[in-house]
Formats: C-alpha cells, structure tokens, sequence
C-alpha cells in the first residue's frame, strides 16, 4: 500500500469486483430451469391393456418415454441378440416390458420403431438400438436411457425411484 | 482551452467544427482513408456485408413489431399474422430470410477472398480475428433467429445444438438443462434466444463490426499482388493533383463509387431472389409446428453450417465433437498457422496454392454431403473428406514453413 491513491484503487476494484460477482451468480440463477418446470415431474403409465411388439410413446417432463411389451422373440433383423433376454427390460405381471425415454444417447433425436425388424433406426444420423434399447450401430455411445421409475401393480410411474429402479442402479443398467 | 467563435451561426460548419471536429473526423474517416487502386470487385464484399446487415436490421424491426415470443403463439405469429394479415409482413419475412442465407454467402467469399491474397499476414491479423469473431456472431446470430418461428426445425436443431454442450461421455446435462432453461426446449428457452437474437446479439455484432473497421484503418486494405504501399507518400501525391502516378485513392469518394456499383448489381441478384426465388431460405420442414414427439426424417442445418455439421457426423460421439469444436476454431489460427512471410496472391505460394483450392473445394464436398443422409457411400465420402480437412490444417504450418514464389517479386 505505497499511498493513498493505490488504496483507493483496489478499494474499488474489490467492491466493484464483489458487485460483478454477484450479478454474475443472478444472471445464472436467471437461467435456471423454473421451480415449476422442476417440480412438474411425474407421469403414471398404465400397461395392463399394451399390444405385444408395440411402441407406446407417453410424454414425460417434456420428453417422449417409449414402452413396449417386448415379445418372446425379440432378435433383431441383421444380427444382435433376443431382446427379451435382455435384464434391462421390466417385469410387470410376467410379462416383459421395455420403458426408456425416447431420445438417441447421440444427440437427442426421436428414433422410429420398426415392428418387424424389432429395433430402432434413428434418421439423423443413422444410429440403431434394440427393442431393450442397446445399441446395434453407432454413433449412439450408450444404450436409450431408462428414466426413474416405479412399479405400481400394472402401472409404472415415471419420475420416482422405485425397488426395480434402485436395484437395476445398482447393476448399472441405467444410464 | 479550445475557442468558441461567439458570432458562428449555430449548426453551420464552423459551429460543428468547433464542437465536433466533423472536418477531422471526415477527413480521417473517409476523404483521407486510402484505398489502393490495385483491387478488384471482391473488395467489395465488405460494404455489401455492411448494407445486407443494414437490410437485417431494418426487416427484423418491422417483423419485430408482430412476432410473439411464445410456444403457443410464435409459429402462428409467423406463419399467420405476419404472412397473411401484416401488410407487406410477408416481404419484411423474405428479405430477412433471403438476406440471412446470402449474408454467409457473401461471408465465406470474403473470407476466401482474404485467405487467396494473404490478407491476414503480419500486421493484418487483428483483421483477421475480428472478422472471426463476426463469424461466429452471425451463426450465434442465425442459429437464435432459426428458433423463433418455432417449427420442427427450429425445435430440433435446437434439441441437437445444445444437447453438443452435454461434451458427450461428460454427460453435463445439468449444463444443457441450463442452457434451456428446461428438460427440453420450451417456453423458457424460446424466451432466452428471442432476447439473444433481438438484442444481445446484434449489440454484439454492432460492436465488433465498428472494431472491425478498426482495425483496418492502420494496416489498411491489401491490394491484389500483396505488393507493401507506402501509403503516406502515394496519397501526397494524389493530394498533389498527381492522381494519374498515386497507388492509391480515397475511400470516399472514389473508392465508395465503385463499391456502390457492385453493390448496385448485388442488390438487383438480391431482390431477384427476395421476390421470385425466396424458397431455398424457407425449410418446408420449418413450415410444421413443433412437436417434441416427432423428430423430422431428417435434421440438417441451413447450408452454410453443413460443412462442420459434416465433421461432426462420421465420427463416434466424443471423437465428432473434438473435430467439430476444432474446425470451429482453427480458422481463428490462421495468421498463425502460416509461417511465410511472403504477402501474395495463393496462386504465386507454392505449393499453398493447391492448399488453398484443396480447402475450398473440399469444404464445398463437405457442403453438400452434409445435405445427403448419412448412408452408404455418403458416410464413406463424408468421413474422407472430414479427415482431409483435418490434415489440411495440420499440414499448414510444415507446407508455408518451405514456400517458394512463383513469378511476382522477391
């Protein structure tokens, strides 16, 4: 602190500079995802009445969630594994069911079920999964992303951890 | 302490002058900024850039007037209002979208323009970095604008562009949901990039548009054999009526005269394509309104992202985005990554000549397999041509380190 100016200078600079900080943090705070859009989070699928083989797109937290009962045999057109043998798929009354949201691990587009095939193909870039979700062909880096969920008797909530969810955690069979 | 002259006339040019020095800044500013006579019409672009961005501004003031920045409503705002009821709405809506496709248009050839003659060498490189900057400015600048009318398009490639900030195996979604500002793009997202397109963007490019003026004015134009003018003593001789011998001429009015002219031919093409041919800027895709639960058959961006769009495609998810953030910013390295000295058109460097026609002609293919789906011999081509525009840049330093002239001086 050789003199008064220089004190005077870094005595700004300092609250100036606390100032920046803190406008900083609001700015960030600003854009923040709401409390409400936080808190909107639940959605109850109900399966009892699903077709075997056949994608069901529900709309959870802004995002498609695809479920499909997955049918006994479930191999791939060109190659890959029965899906139905699959642990990442859900037991729901003795039947197999395949929940996961809908977007492509690449970069988020919406891949198209084909039935008879019995897998994904996703048009942007080419990416394939399985009717459990795995990946067939790159670029996808990881299986379709199975979200938090719970099973409730013939129902599945989206959004809640639930016994299954924790345990195929634990497994690391979620993304 | 300066001297105010009690009998001037109030707003007369003595008055200015004692105020605001209006001599001096003209004088600086445009009678006496020279211009070398040694150019051509691509030295034109830089105005033409100029009055394409006036022409964005002034469109997207009046459409400004009638667009709603809501999910519920900026699609019909768009595609209803300001279509059909606005009066002339439709042609503020073509000139602004005509006018954003073209302005990459005239960017890229500025930006070739300046890579053929060498126009970023030493002293130019500020130059250089500023028009970068603007470059990335305008795509921050197209990329919020796409978003607006709130169409398929516009709802995916912007799902795909901020999902790029997740950094793959980072897996930063916390980032991505913050940068929407939801789970998905939605109403708060939609609010964020109207604000960024409508204000903070354009102050932006306003900003470093007036810096990149700057940083002309003391290196000054090049001119089309590199050739260094002394540029003091060729305008004294313009200055002493002897125009005939002078390399040079002033900015205004003699260069600004033939700058209107190509601008007057540009403005004709320009028109011609606002009224009669506008549909290449119109993404008959974009004429869907959003729909989180149905990605088009196809998502691409506008043609002049294609190129990087492409380099991120053939790749895996981590490797894609390491090229991509490259050929983002390796252009930004240019005056850098050329270690000759020598200032001169690319067709006198070897062998950067056949660097410079390789680069252009392989972001050209890049260009348009980007447009193709990514099948078969597509993905092949496309990943050929992704790896010779990687090797292309690493090349750089080693090919200019042992240049040779051909013909010219030196």
């Amino acid at each position: 602190m050789s003199n008064r100016r220089d004190f005077m200078g870094m005595a700004l600079g300092a609250f100036t500079g606390l100032g920046a900080l803190g406008a900083l943090y609001a700015a960030k705070r600003t854009w923040d995802p709401l409390p409400s859009v936080k808190s909107a989070g639940f959605t109850t699928v109900d399966v009892s009445s699903a077709e075997e083989n056949v994608l069901y797109t529900e709309m959870w937290r802004g995002k498609p969630v695809f479920v499909i009962k997955v049918a006994k045999n479930s191999k791939p057109e060109g190659g890959g594994k029965n899906a139905y043998e699959d642990k990442r798929l859900i037991t729901i009354g003795g039947d197999k069911f395949f929940v996961a949201i809908g977007l492509c691990t690449h970069l988020g587009c919406i891949p198209s079920y084909f039935p008879d095939q019995h897998k994904f193909i996703c048009a942007c870039h080419g990416g394939q999964f399985d009717a459990a979700g795995e990946v067939l062909k790159a670029p996808p880096p990881s299986p379709l992303v199975i979200p938090p969920f719970k099973v409730d008797g013939k129902k599945i909530v989206l959004g809640e951890a639930g016994p299954d969810y924790k345990k195929m955690k634990a497994a690391g069979l979620v993304a | 302490m300066a001297h105010f002259d009690p009998n001037a006339r109030p707003f007369s040019n003595k008055w200015l002058n004692e105020r605001l020095a209006v001599d001096t800044l003209k004088r600086v500013l445009s009678t006496e900024y020279w211009i070398p006579k040694n150019i051509n019409f691509l030295w034109a672009m830089g105005m033409v850039l100029a009055v394409t961005f006036g022409l964005l501004l002034v469109s997207g003031i009046f459409l400004l007037m009638y667009y709603l920045p809501d999910t519920k409503q900026a699609f019909d705002s768009v595609n209803y209002t300001i279509m059909q009821e606005v009066g002339f709405g439709w042609l503020w809506r073509h000139i602004h979208g005509v006018a954003a496709s073209v302005v990459f248009l005239i960017i890229y050839i500025h930006m070739f323009t300046g890579i053929y003659y060498g126009s970023y060498k030493r002293g130019r490189e500020l130059i250089w970095i500023s028009g970068m900057l603007l470059f990335v400015s305008f795509s921050a600048e197209a990329f919020s604008g796409y978003m607006l009318p709130w169409g398929q398009m516009s709802y995916w490639a912007g799902m795909v562009i901020t999902n790029l900030f997740s950094l793959g195996s980072l897996e930063l979604n916390g980032l991505v949901e913050w940068i929407r500002g939801d789970y998905v793009p939605g109403q708060a997202f939609l609010g964020r990039f109207f604000m960024l397109h409508v204000l903070l963007m354009p102050l932006i490019i306003i900003a470093l548009i007036v810096f990149h003026f700057g940083t002309l004015r003391l290196p000054h134009v090049n001119n089309q054999d590199g050739e260094e003018i002394d540029f003091e003593a060729e305008a004294e001789k313009w200055k002493a009526g002897n125009r005939k011998e002078a390399k040079v001429i002033p900015f205004n009015p003699v260069f600004l005269s033939k700058d209107v002219f190509v601008m007057g031919v540009y403005f004709i093409i320009f028109f011609y394509l606002v009224f009669y041919n506008f549909e290449f800027a119109m993404d008959p895709v974009n004429f869907d309104p959003a729909d989180p639960l149905k990605t088009p058959p196809h998502i691409y961006p506008e043609w002049y992202f294609l190129w990087s769009y492409e380099i991120l495609r053939p790749f895996g998810k981590d490797a894609g985005l390491m090229w991509f953030g490259f050929a983002q910013v390796i252009f930004f390295l240019l005056p850098f990554l050329d270690r000759s000295p020598y200032v001169a058109p690319a067709n006198r460097r070897r062998p950067f000549r056949c660097w410079f026609w390789i680069l252009l002609v392989d972001m050209v293919a890049l260009t348009i397999l980007g447009k193709l789906p990514p099948e078969g011999i597509f993905t092949t081509l496309g990943t050929i041509f992704a790896y010779l525009f990687i090797a292309l840049w690493i090349a750089l330093p080693f090919i200019t380190k042992m240049e040779k002239l051909v013909g010219g001086k030196k």
